[in-house]
């Protein structure tokens, strides 16, 4: 595993959409770090020939009636949204800044 | 209190029932002396985030005027029920122990919610948890951290501390947990409590905020393991709208618990993995899971060593594939929809700076750790090497169960490497908090099911637990196990809550 240092720390945290201040980028840095090592140990075991299991209990064909069910009432929904308006949610520009 | 109040929040869930049913007490008065209990210690113990009185009472009249009017009940109607804070409740706050989520009112009920409703269980309240059910000490709860009834400068486990400490406390005399890598079991071992973490797929997992699916599972917490039993007759079997669930029924486990009640365990095989036990476990944790084994010796059972090689590399695994999984289910949290909505302080506000901003406010320090460790497992040039490889430990530590299975019945191991400790202690080494999971992980990389009972207390007096592990849907052996250790260790020391102190107000 590579070096997790605060710019490494930045780039996944754009990626994943959390802003950090300078101190939680050098504090998670230091705690990643060690914690990244720790769980080196997993590509040890894992050799060519083992298959990977993505789900304990595997269950296949799993099918249900196609019926209209469980319909959540949309004012309840939108009563703990952040913002709507005219029974949507009411979100900031999607676009670029020249929206 | 009055000692009839307080006789009524120390009997078990079934002693309840059972005065319920003869009409001795009314839901309403059970439902109240709890409600004066977590009056009296819960600013204390801190183990619930949401209580509302008033509407548990209204559930408990309803069950006393349905009794009245001669409805068929359910045997558990009236016993009171405490829910962590991660299942969602219609019309109740849900947070999940996150300020990302705080004032979020449901607008539907988890699959659970609506059995432990059907059934007639008023509910208590929501109990306190890390945030997103990440950590083992609920330090990382958003609302601060829930305090163990053993001793208050203490952790009560995690995540599903709150839901332990209100059993502990005599709060509550039943609770609901979740456990993706321990969460139920191991706050059992530390505040002297019963937990089980079903089979994967057992509990309907709709409704719950997913952590990482393939490894949550919700479950039954209570302080004994015959209230373990009845609690998870109600809340399990097949739902159709979780697509994992089991199609099998979950009945039988009551019944299990009864037979094991009776301390016989003659031609049950029992291994004790060898792998969970030497260094880095407490002196006294090692010498109550010694005298446990003697216990089941003494009950009758064969009880021999097994080996799981795969299981030192679980934590590893674990620590991959859990941010994996977390990093994809919370970028549902882009406050767009439902929770905090934060605008950047300078610059365009656009969704995705929102999103940022957001996520970097409402977010804990562990959340985050989490989420980046996750992004990075999942990132281009290092899938195979880490997600992947974490993907095939997974698939030897199903083989070392397959392989434990084919010589014994159970497994057992101590539940944590050590008894409660200080808040704040591990609270800087997020390595050393991880280990607190140790013992319990395997079973939630498996989907296998597992309890926590306790047997013992350590030189300082805090409680400890045993963990006993089954085939992927044997949990009745749970029970039953579970029941016998319970039995032989009453039998000679009594009932550890019995030796709680009074909490310290």
């Amino acid at each position: 595993m590579p070096t997790f240092n605060s710019e490494e720390v930045a780039r996944l945290a754009a990626l994943a959409r959390i802003d950090l201040t300078p101190d939680e980028l050098t504090k998670f840095a230091g705690e990643l770090e060690v914690i990244a090592h720790a769980v080196e140990k997993v590509s040890e075991l894992a050799t060519a020939d083992v298959p990977a299991t993505s789900h304990p209990i595997p269950l296949t064909n799993v099918y249900r009636e196609d019926v209209v069910s469980d319909v959540v009432d949309r004012d309840a929904v939108l009563a703990s949204a952040p913002a709507s308006q005219d029974g949507k949610f009411l979100v900031p520009q999607i676009l670029g800044e020249e929206a | 209190m009055s000692a009839e109040s307080t006789n009524l929040t120390r009997t078990t869930a079934a002693g309840l029932a059972d005065l319920l049913t003869a009409g001795d007490v009314s839901a309403v008065e059970v439902a109240q002396a709890h409600l004066d209990r977590i009056a009296e210690v819960d600013g204390a113990v801190h183990a619930f985030l949401h209580v509302d009185a008033a509407d548990t009472l209204a559930q408990a009249s309803a069950v006393d005027a349905a009794r009245a009017a001669g409805t068929p009940l359910h045997h558990l109607a009236g016993v009171p029920i405490a829910v962590k804070d991660v299942v969602v409740t219609r019309g109740t706050p849900t947070t999940a122990g996150s300020r990302i989520l705080e004032g979020w009112i449901p607008p539907y009920d988890a699959t659970l919610v609506e059995k432990l409703r059907a059934a007639g269980l008023p509910m208590l309240g929501k109990t306190n948890m890390d945030e997103f059910a990440m950590g083992s000490s609920t330090e990382h709860s958003g609302y601060g951290p829930t305090h163990n009834p053993w001793d208050l400068t203490r952790i009560p486990g995690g995540s599903g501390g709150g839901s332990a400490a209100a059993l502990a406390a005599f709060e509550a005399p039943l609770s609901i947990g979740t456990d993706t890598g321990g969460s139920i079991r191991q706050p059992a071992a530390v505040t002297g409590t019963v937990g089980v973490k079903p089979t994967y797929g057992s509990v309907s997992r709709y409704g719950l905020i997913a952590l990482a699916s393939s490894l949550d599972q919700a479950g039954p917490c209570a302080r004994t393991v015959l209230d373990a039993a009845l609690l998870h007759e109600v809340i399990g079997g097949h739902d159709p709208r979780d697509s994992t669930s089991l199609p099998q029924a979950a009945t039988g486990y009551a019944d299990a618990a009864r037979l094991g009640g009776t301390g016989d365990l003659a031609g049950v095989r029992v291994g004790v993995v060898k792998e969970l036990a030497g260094e880095g476990y407490q002196r006294e944790v090692s010498e109550a899971f010694a005298r446990s084994v003697r216990d089941l010796e003494a009950a009758g059972a064969e009880v021999v060593e097994v080996s799981c090689p795969s299981f030192e590399a679980a934590l590893a695994a674990y620590y991959l594939i859990l941010p994996a999984e977390a990093s994809s289910n919370l970028a549902k949290f882009d406050g767009m929809r439902f929770g905090l909505r934060v605008e950047p302080s300078e610059g365009p506000v656009t969704a995705e700076r929102v999103m940022a901003a957001t996520r970097g406010q409402g977010f804990g320090a562990e959340v985050k750790r989490r989420i980046i460790l996750g992004t990075y497992a999942l990132s281009a040039g290092y899938y195979d090497a880490y997600y992947g490889s974490a993907q095939k430990v997974r698939t030897l530590i199903q083989r070392d169960f397959t392989a434990a299975y084919d010589q014994v019945d159970v497994l057992v191991s101590p539940t944590a490497p050590t008894t409660a400790f200080k808040l704040g202690e591990k609270l800087d080494d997020p390595l050393a908090m991880y280990l607190n999971d140790v013992a319990t992980i395997p079973a939630n990389l498996a989907g296998v099911p597992g309890i926590s009972v306790p047997n013992g207390l350590d030189d300082a007096g805090l409680p400890i637990g045993i963990q006993v592990l089954a085939p992927a849907r044997a949990d009745e052996r749970l029970y039953r196990v579970g029941a016998a250790l319970e039995h032989h260790y009453q039998a000679s020391q009594g009932a550890i809550l019995d030796r709680i102190p009074e909490v310290a107000r």
